[in-house]
Formats: C-alpha cells, structure tokens, sequence
C-alpha cells in the first residue's frame, strides 16, 4: 500500500519495529472502519424496526392480533376496522406465482446462456436480461397499465375462464370477469421484473463451475441435460438459491409497478383474475391520506412485512443449511 | 404519532425548503395542482414573487401546515371548525371542481345516459350488476342497454376526489352510507382500483361496459363518455360550468363556521350534484409573518385575475359572493 512504503521510505535506514508498527496502525485502522461499517447495517435496521413499532403501536393496541386475521378494511368507518388479511393473502399469492414463473425461466434462461447458446447469441441475450433489471419498476407499471393488462384481459383470461370453466377448483381459481387490473397481472409483471435476478445470479456461478467436472461428465456419456442436473445445478446450489431468494424478496416488497396494476382490493376471492392488494401497494395507495389510526394500521401493515420477509429469507437460509448437511453426508 | 407525523412532513419538505427564500411553500392536495401553477407562473410574472406547490396529497398537505413546515396547506376536504380551532387555523375555499360519472357503453354517447345518486351508489355497492338492470333502465327508456355484467372502476390511492365521490353517495343512498361510508379511502364493496385520476380514465377507456369517476376535466380532455345526474331538486342536469357554479352559489357559505361546506347534493334546479370545493389552510398567527403576508397577498390576487385562467383549465371560480367574504376573514384573522 501507499501509505506503508511512504512511511518505510521516511524512516532512512530500515528500521523492523517502526515499520511493523506503521503496518499495525493501517491494520487496527482498517479493523475498525470495518467494523463501525458492519455494525451500522445493525443500528440502521433497529433504528427502522424502533419506528415502525413507535409508528405502528396505536394499531397494535387497538386491533392486537384480530388484524392478523380480519379481512375488513374500512379506514372510513368510525371507528376504522382494519385487517391485513386481503393484503397479506396479496402478497404471498402474487409473490407465489410470480416465482412459479421466474424460477423455471430464469433458470432456463441462464443454462441456455452458459450450456446451449451459440457464441454470437451470448451478448445479445445476456444484455437484454441485464437490461431487464435495469428498467423502473414505474415503467413496468406503466407497461401493464397501459399494455400487459389489456393483452391478458382480452385475450389469456378469457382463454383460460372458457378452458376451465366448470372444472372443480380450477374453475374457481380462473374465474371471470376478465380484468387488466388483477392479481395474476400483478404477478407476471413480477415475474418479469424478478427474472434478472434469478438468471444474472445463476449465470454468474454456472460459471464457476470447474470445466474438468464437466468434461468428465460429459467424457462418460452425459448429455447435457444430465450434465446441467447432476453436476452444474448441485455444484451451484447454494448460489442458485441464493439469486432465488433475492429475487423472492423483491417479489415480496415490490411497490410501484403492483400498484398500479393490482387493482386494490382487499377482498379476498378465489380468482387470480379478480383484482387484490399486497402489503406495499396499500401501503403506498393510502398513505398519503391518512391519519391517525388508519395511519397507524399501515404502518403496522409495513411492520408486518419486514416480518414477513424475515421469516420467508430465514426459513430460507434454514432449509439452506439442511442442504448443506445433507449434501455434505 | 405526532413524532411519526413532523418526520413524514419534514422529510416531505426538506426538497422544498431547499429553493429560494423569497417564496411561498404550499403543500397539498393534488387535485388544483395544475391551477395553483398556472398561477403561480402568471404571478411570478406579474410581482417577480414565486410560489412553491407540492401536490402531495391533502392528508398530507394538512400534516404539513399543523407541523407548520409550509405557509399554507391544501386540502379536497374541510377541516372540521373544532379542529381548526384546536391548530389555530382558517381555511377558505380557493377554487372548485366538479366529478362526473363516466362509462364505456357501446354506442352511448356524451350526456345520454342518465343517473341518480342512488343508481351510483348501488352500483358501486355491487347490487346492480348489469347494464340492463331495471333500475338503470327506468332512468334511461331511450337507451338500448347491454346485457352485460358492469365493471365498477375507482381510485385505489387516498383521494379528495374520492372523498367527494363516496361523500355524495352517501347522502343519497342510505345503503352506501352504512356500508362504506365517505372518506377519501373507503371500504369498497366491489370493483377494481387504479391509481390517480389518470388511472381511472385510461382504465374506463380501456374496458368495455365500464364505469368510473372523474374529474371533469380528465372526463373532457380523455374524450370520455360522461353521464348526466338528477338533483337533489329532482332535475336532470349536464355537467357545464354553468351547473358546477350553481351549486357553489346554492350552498350556505354565509351560514357556515370556517367555511365548512361540503359542496356535494346542494339544493337548486341547475346545480351539478357532485361538486367539490378545495380548501387552503393558514395559521392565523404565522412563524413566518412575511412568508404568510405573501401567501395571501397571491391568493387575493388569485381571486381577482385569476378566473379565466381557472375555466381554460376547467377548474370553477368561487362566485364573488363568497370571495368577499373570504377577503373580510383575512383582514379579521390573520395577524401579522
């Protein structure tokens, strides 16, 4: 480093302790600029959770746990009834789906990238994907405000209302009338919007798998599908999963473009067509105008969302951790 | 909760605080948003004295004038006189603006297709589901109605325009206000939500046998299919500058404390039913003695030049009436 040779230089003839000691001013320095940076995600994320408790308490006392399980949300009511039913329900179906979709995607994507795909398409494809994440998440909502949501609601919905329709469960599950503003909008767009992270992730480290192991494989008589199961996906496991829960997490909080084309329900149907809500669009719809209680009520809707993240990325990390186990058997 | 409060509204402010001194900051609803900036450039033209709008919403434009981060805040709905009192406070109405029921029927045209309060709010209640229910079609002999499912569309955000809506579904359908309410969020039966005005035009526009509501002037500049609305006088009236003034002259300004009138299902042959007024708030003493002088000062300029520019944009100028006795509040309140 700069500052060591400029202090070894300084000192004229070579002197062992001086310089030892310069070297250990840079590292006791540099352990400690570490380590108030570590310790500051910790103080920053009490300090959000300290707010939202202070923000959320006057909901918390009046509601308790019925908000958990209430389905009504009547801010105008007097005295307001508030439940976050609808919107968590919203939340786990959209973000449900939406990893339905992206998971098998996104993957497919990123074996195609690294295992299939002619050179001369590599960039192309890879750019576009990075791209992808690029975008605004407003612009998103735009795009399935204005082009998405007309697309599936005068063409996919009515497909699928007439395909199943009369089928037990699934006649239920994709029940009209069709709408451009629904859960199941909310959800491809999510899907969309999640992709890069699971592909641009899961691209990075099939690639760090060791080419010898491939060979190998391949030398044996693999093929590639066999390659990419039994030796590009266990090697990559832990990083795969890893993209997989960023992408979940974004899945999870994802405001603006869900907002705008969720269609703020929060009744719960037995639909994906019919229009919901999720945590953060209600959030972000009725914050503006609100006060007391019903302000209070989100802020307690947004305190419940950190939870719910938290739990959804340790439950995570737990079954991570048994992977690991298992595999290291 | 106040703590919660002052931080939102300081850090909703800490842009605006930022820009020049010499300038009036307001906050608030969103609604006269394009009016107070079209004025705003007229008067800054006029005097050399900017103002600063944010439209942030009117909640928020109240939260911001009691933690008194702003010379004045901007609100769809009146501050109830108790409140007012409570923070200090006075509020007049500066400008307003009317809603109109819109649809997406096939082959109806502008003003055609007449409604009833009640009619909209068992509608938006989910009790009338179809373009051909009788309810609908006793008010319309003349119209060839669908047979086909209605698809309610409101507003998803918090809105004073929302608030105006459920407002006049509330004094005239006794069912709606049990149920839902007026607010500027709302328990809502059915139907599907999109966010802001905007949201909703291009949501009715989009989706056949539709209906939602709007501000005028969306429902003019979209080139949506508006629909006509019977009085509280029993008449059928068309959305018209005309009819959006009469009710503002048909309500009891003079007879109400703090100008607190809602302007929705006023009395009156010609008056449009879902009217609106949007409200400025002041503290009578302010931190800010020239910042507040300032404000007014704009304001009354406002009323006296300001109302052609107001109609261009679609908005509707208080009547002079009311404007006096706006002017005789200032002197009386506010001190400098």
């Amino acid at each position: 480093m700069a500052v060591d040779s400029d202090v070894i230089e300084a000192a004229g003839p070579y002197d062992r302790a001086r310089a030892l000691s310069a070297f250990k001013v840079g590292d006791v320095t540099f352990y400690w600029i570490t380590r108030i940076c570590a310790i500051s995600v910790l103080l920053i994320l009490g300090g959000i959770i300290l707010s939202l408790i202070v923000g959320a308490w006057p909901a918390l006392r009046e509601y308790g746990l019925a908000f958990l399980t209430t389905q009504r949300w009547a801010p105008s009511a007097d005295p307001p009834v508030l439940g976050a039913l609808g919107p968590v329900y919203g939340t786990l179906i959209t973000s449900v789906i939406a990893m339905m979709i992206a998971i098998p995607v996104g993957l497919g994507i990123a074996v195609f990238l690294t295992e299939i795909c002619p050179l001369w398409l590599r960039r192309p494809i890879g750019l576009a994907v990075e791209l992808l994440a690029g975008i605004p998440s407003i612009i998103y909502g735009m795009w399935g405000f204005f082009v998405l949501g007309p697309f599936l609601a005068n063409t996919f919905q009515p497909l699928m209302i007439n395909l199943f329709d009369g089928v037990p469960v699934l006649g239920a599950i994709f029940a009209g009338p069709p709408s451009y503003l629904s859960l199941f909008n909310a959800s491809l767009i999510l899907a969309i919007m999640v992709l890069p992270f699971i592909t641009s992730i899961s691209v990075d480290v099939f690639k760090t798998v060791p080419p010898v192991l491939k060979e190998a494989a391949y030398g044996v008589g693999c093929t590639t599908w066999e390659v990419v199961r039994n030796v590009v996906i266990p090697y990559t496991r832990v990083g795969v999963i890893g993209g997989i829960m960023l992408a979940l997490g974004r899945a999870l909080g994802e405001t603006m473009a869900v907002t705008f084309i969720i269609g703020n329900s929060f009744k719960i149907q037995s639909s994906i067509f019919a229009p919901g809500t999720t945590i953060s669009a209600a959030i972000a719809s009725e914050f503006a105008e609100s006060d007391g209680l019903h302000q209070s009520g989100l802020i307690l809707l947004g305190l419940l969302l950190f939870i719910l993240t938290f739990f959804v990325l340790a439950a995570a990390r737990l079954m991570l951790m048994r992977l690991e186990k298992k595999a290291g058997n | 909760m106040n703590f919660i409060r002052t931080i939102v509204a300081a850090g909703m402010v800490a842009a605006s605080t930022s820009a020049f001194a010499a300038d009036i900051t307001g906050a608030g609803a969103t609604f006269p948003f394009p009016l107070y900036s079209k004025w705003a450039d007229a008067y800054k033209k006029e005097t050399g004295n900017g103002l600063n709008y944010q439209s942030i919403g009117s909640g928020a434009g109240i939260k911001q004038i009691q933690a008194k981060t702003v010379t004045f805040g901007a609100s769809d709905m009146p501050l109830k006189p108790e409140q007012l009192e409570k923070d200090g406070m006075i509020q007049w109405p500066q400008a307003m603006g009317a809603l109109v029921p819109v649809v997406n029927l096939e082959g109806v045209k502008p003003g055609e297709l007449v409604f009833s309060g009640e009619l909209l709010g068992d509608i938006y209640l989910g009790k009338v589901k179809k373009w051909d229910d009788p309810a609908i079609a006793k008010l319309n002999p003349k119209v060839k109605l669908p047979s086909e499912a209605i698809t309610v569309v409101r507003r998803s955000d918090g809105s004073g325009t929302t608030f105006i809506w459920t407002d006049y579904l509330s004094k005239t359908n006794a069912e709606w206000k049990a149920k839902a309410g007026a607010g500027t969020a709302v328990e809502w039966p059915t139907g599907v939500g999109a966010k802001g005005n905007e949201g909703v035009a291009g949501n009715v526009s989009q989706t056949k046998n539709s209906i939602g509501y709007v501000e005028y002037a969306y429902a003019k500049q979209n080139k949506l299919t508006y629909g006509a609305v019977v009085n509280k006088a029993g008449k059928t009236v068309q959305p018209t500058i005309g009819a959006f003034q009469a009710a503002a002259s048909n309500a009891d300004w003079a007879g109400a404390k703090n100008y607190y009138v809602i302007l929705t299902d006023q009395p009156g042959d010609a008056s449009w039913p879902i009217t609106g007024a949007t409200f400025i708030l002041m503290h009578k003493s302010a931190t800010d003695k020239a910042a507040a002088q300032e404000a007014i000062k704009f304001f009354k300029w406002a009323f006296e030049k300001g109302d052609k520019m107001a109609e261009e944009l679609d908005y509707i100028p208080m009547p002079d009436s009311v404007v006096k006795q706006i002017e005789k509040t200032w002197s009386a309140e506010i001190k400098s």
